[in-house]
């Protein structure tokens, strides 16, 4: 995720605190990974620089100097240009599951095991994920959601080579 | 061997239709107010595991405990009676009597076991309510949607307080929102009532809502929980 894309985004409600951003950041789109204040000064170090933020004011307080940013007209372009931006698809074409299994035929190894072992793993984050999801809001029933289709995906993926087993067998030790 | 406690246990079944071994040497076991989840592809035995535990199907071979009891041996009567008061079925579609209202369908395993008619509909509308379709009583199953008559469905086959609920791909004929809210109230209802679950279902999402699962493969089963 663009954290200066994001913080961007954020400023275009109204000039923030650094402080009050990470709150926003944090209760929005931080969940398991808060961020934390260096990375938070340092972006806006960085943005202001770039000319996509100024500073609307500066309070002195107890501790450091609290610094209000506002978004600049080149900032507002900047965010509008990283949505308008489709992400790149995942290829997921570089898979450890699948250089494991052909490992194991090669080595004559229970392939069958290691995919069986795999979906309960895949299956026990499910449960984790689900029951998260029951007891969360609407944000985090659609950020369950995204990692519960993903693992989903894999899932289907391990079933489908279970069923291939035999062949890809007959493939790699060819 | 039962695994300590089970309250519904097989060992070693054993199931041919013709040439196909539905099942070949299937283990299973579950434990009061637990869900376990029976997954494995189309055609591995799963939907065969499960009409041989509830006692629809008889194994060629093979134990079935439930609560101790071996059911091979119990007459066909009481095995009837199991599948009316102690069994509950949920299935993917078709559960519902279309000449009967909602909540009608719901009262009628307790109509069947000799309920008064005002006691039924007074537990069934308990059960409606739990389920979130208790606006639904006076409707028949040819007026409601899909996700609603499930939910009609789970009532249905909880109004008993079964011990044990058996569950064929519950939302297999559902969108994934419908699918979610069933599996959430079924899941829900069930363990408050401390009734089992045995949830056949070859959807991952589905199964994330059980305890366990149990592989079934060319009919053999795999308890996941005792191998990782």
């Amino acid at each position: 995720m663009s954290i200066g894309h994001t913080l961007l985004g954020l400023l275009e409600s109204g000039p923030r605190h650094g402080y009050d951003l990470k709150r926003a950041f944090d209760e929005k789109f931080g969940h398991d990974r808060p961020l934390h204040y260096g990375q938070v000064y340092s972006t806006m170090s960085r943005l202001l620089k770039n000319g996509l933020v100024e500073v609307d004011g500066i309070e002195a307080g107890e501790g450091p100097e609290r610094k209000r940013y506002a978004i600049t007209e080149a900032g507002v372009t900047d965010v509008q240009r990283w949505l308008a931006t489709p992400e790149k698809p995942e290829p997921y074409l570089q898979s450890t599951l699948y250089t494991k299994v052909v490992l194991a035929l090669l080595t004559h190894r229970d392939a069958a095991e290691i995919l069986d072992t795999q979906r309960s793993e895949h299956l026990r984050m499910m449960r984790i994920l689900t029951d998260r999801k029951r007891k969360g809001d609407l944000a985090d029933q659609l950020i369950c959601d995204h990692a519960l289709f993903h693992l989903e995906a894999d899932l289907r993926w391990l079933e489908l080579t279970a069923a291939r087993l035999g062949k890809l067998a007959e493939a790699v030790v060819r | 061997m039962t695994p300590a406690g089970a309250l519904l246990a097989a060992h070693d079944l054993r199931k041919a239709y013709g040439p196909t071994n539905a099942l070949d040497g299937a283990e299973f076991s579950i434990h009061p107010g637990e869900v376990v989840a029976v997954m494995g592809p189309s055609g591995s035995g799963k939907s065969t595991l499960l009409h041989c535990l509830a006692g629809i199907v008889p194994p060629d071979s093979g134990s079935i405990l439930y609560n101790g009891h071996e059911m091979a041996t119990m007459s066909d009567a009481r095995r009837s009676a199991l599948r009316r008061s102690e069994f509950g079925f949920v299935f993917q579609f078709g559960q519902l009597v279309p000449e009967l209202t909602c909540v009608e369908n719901v009262a009628l395993p307790l109509r069947l076991n000799g309920t008064s008619r005002k006691e039924a509909e007074r537990t069934a509308l308990s059960w409606m309510e739990r389920l979130e379709v208790d606006g639904l009583r006076g409707k028949r199953p040819g007026e409601i949607s899909g996700g609603q008559g499930q939910r009609v469905a789970v009532a249905r086959a909880l109004v008993t307080n079964p011990r044990v609920l058996f569950a064929d791909e519950p939302t297999g004929a559902l969108d994934s929102l419908n699918g979610e809210r069933v599996m959430e109230l079924l899941t829900e209802a069930a363990r408050s009532a401390n009734a089992a679950v045995v949830l056949v279902t070859h959807e991952a999402r589905v199964a994330a809502y059980s305890d366990r699962e149990i592989v079934v493969r060319d009919g053999k089963s795999r308890d996941m929980e005792r191998i990782v």
